[in-house]
């Protein structure tokens, strides 16, 4: 099957690969699919616990090139997004830039999965933090 | 030094024409180019004789007493179609009963399960952990109604050989028909229907470096004569067995490449191992966690398939497509969108089946082109873990399999 020019240049050139260091401030983490269906998304996101806005986002992915090539995309749409404007990221805009053909739409759907998955890991782990950071500017 | 690229490495889905294959089918298109069953002039007489030859050719090949055992058909698809099928409606009034192997090639396996919606049983036989089948496990599936054996004899993934004679000794003994599906091995292993007690069996031109679009199948004539039924009716060529003109140059290429085969096989599977060998060794020894799928000696000599922990097989591929051809188990490289079911009857983790890369050297590998490849797939492989959370998480000591997966 050929790839799409974006696929090839997600996957070869992956954008923000990595991980951020265990207890790094604002940090959610998504963990999604299985090793068993041969996909696996890793997707952190750093959000600036006063301002809301994700400053950084970092993926690891054990996948076909689509999937990395979801992963890496969506890493680079996290970025500058508020956690409210993140959550409205959906799988078809992921297939359309990517070009994604039918068979690839899970890719996408795990990269969703993904961010949702470290919004709410987030949310669960920082939003109290987040509340008392807005109380005490304010 | 850089080879010219790409490398093709996946010569368990199709091989090259040799040029010597094609020098001798190129008249048969166009001076010799008459119907072999015109019995009445000369074109017709030419053509008989080129397919004459070719029958011959290939019943040297593998071991067949007389070369009217031998039935053209399209390819080893239709073989092993017209060998199942074609026992299972002539036998039907003896037993409706066969035996056959979880990894056979999936023409085995359909038909196995289209014959099973028409009211056959089938017993499928497992596989040992390095893809070995149990000569013991098939005497205890067969029935008194088992009419047909049918077991593989190498394996299109692993290359695992097996133990084809011991089977048809099995067979005989029950007085059993007994199909091997010989695709993988023929032009490659020593095969030899008279002393490894085989009945039918099924081959194809396009993996001797002859052409697709031919294949044969092996009917036996003698001690047992077998019979089966045509699957294509028409004007009885083929001796009643596949009717339909036969492709005359096809079947001349297939059999000038199974008599070169013939002449180069203890020199090329000798050079084939070494450079197999070579191509393992490398990687292995600089890729930790990879796994050898297959028996490790009983196996093609072209043949290697090696499991990468953490890393995705197609991922796999497509950093080496531009450069080299090969192929993996990955659920994402198959029509059928599931990982590869004979890695996975090898009893591995689910895991290790989309991380599995086949790789297939043929007549014309060079070494430079297998010490390429090594690297290649070697650096593709670590960039690959370096982007793997399975590979993080295993390097931080998490039990990978205790894990709760949030599966879709």
């Amino acid at each position: 099957m050929p790839y799409s020019d974006k696929v090839i240049d997600h996957y070869s050139n992956p954008r923000n690969v990595g991980s951020f260091g265990k207890g790094t401030p604002g940090v959610g983490t998504g963990l999604v699919g299985a090793p068993e269906c041969g996909d696996v998304m890793k997707l952190q996101i750093k959000v600036n616990v006063q301002t809301g806005l994700i400053e950084d986002a970092k993926f690891k992915t054990f996948g076909c090139g689509s999937a990395i090539a979801s992963s890496s995309l969506a890493t680079e749409w996290l970025k500058g997004r508020t956690v409210e404007e993140a959550a409205k990221i959906k799988n078809t805009d992921i297939v359309n830039e990517l070009k994604l053909p039918p068979v690839k739409i899970h890719c996408s759907v795990l990269a969703e999965d993904a961010i949702k998955a470290a919004l709410q890991d987030y949310k669960e782990k920082w939003a109290n933090a987040a509340a008392e950071a807005r109380t005490g500017a304010s | 030094m850089t080879p010219k690229l790409p490398i093709f490495m996946d010569s368990q889905s199709t091989t090259p024409v040799d040029p010597r294959v094609l020098d001798a089918m190129i008249p048969y298109f166009t001076e010799k180019f008459g119907h072999p069953a015109s019995r009445n002039h000369p074109f017709g007489w030419e053509a008989e004789a080129g397919l004459d030859r070719a029958r011959e050719q290939i019943a040297r090949l593998i071991g067949a007493r007389d070369p009217k055992e031998l039935v053209f058909t399209s390819g080893g698809t239709e073989s092993i179609n017209l060998a199942l099928k074609g026992v299972a409606e002539m036998y039907r009034e003896k037993g409706n009963h066969i035996v056959t192997t979880v990894i056979e090639q999936r023409a085995g396996l359909d038909v196995c399960k289209r014959l099973e919606r028409q009211g056959f049983e089938v017993t499928y036989v497992k596989v040992g952990t390095d893809g070995l089948v149990d000569v013991e496990a098939i005497r205890s599936a067969l029935t008194p109604k088992t009419i047909l054996v049918s077991v593989m004899f190498a394996n299109n993934e692993i290359g695992t050989i097996q133990p084809i004679a011991e089977i048809g000794r099995l067979a005989k003994e029950k007085g059993i028909v007994f199909h091997t599906d010989a695709t993988q091995a023929v032009g490659k292993i020593p095969v030899d229907v008279e002393a490894m007690g085989v009945d039918l069996l099924s081959c194809t031109a396009h993996l001797i470096y002859g052409p697709k679009g031919i294949g044969a199948l092996y009917v036996r004539r003698k001690n047992p004569r077998v019979r089966i039924s045509p699957m294509i009716d028409g004007g009885g060529h083929e001796r009643g067995m596949r009717s339909g003109t036969v492709p005359v140059p096809l079947a001349v290429g297939f059999g000038r490449a199974a008599e070169l085969c013939r002449e180069l096989m203890p020199e090329e599977s000798q050079r084939l191992t070494a450079l197999r060998d070579r191509l393992q060794d490398q990687i292995l020894s600089k890729v930790e966690e990879a796994y050898l799928n297959g028996h490790p000696e009983k196996r093609l000599p072209h043949n290697l398939n090696i499991s990468f922990s953490y890393v995705e097989g197609e991922s796999v591929l497509m950093g080496l497509n531009k450069e080299a051809a090969l192929a993996s188990g990955s659920a994402c490289t198959s029509a059928t969108l599931e990982p590869s079911y004979v890695i996975s009857a090898l009893g591995v983790d689910a895991e290790l089946a989309h991380s599995s890369i086949r790789f297939g050297l043929h007549r014309f590998t060079s070494e430079e082109e297998v010490d390429f490849v090594a690297q290649r797939a070697v650096e593709a492989i670590q960039r690959l873990r370096e982007m793997s959370p399975l590979y993080e998480m295993a390097k931080e000591g998490i039990n990978l399999k205790s894990m709760h997966w949030k599966a879709e």
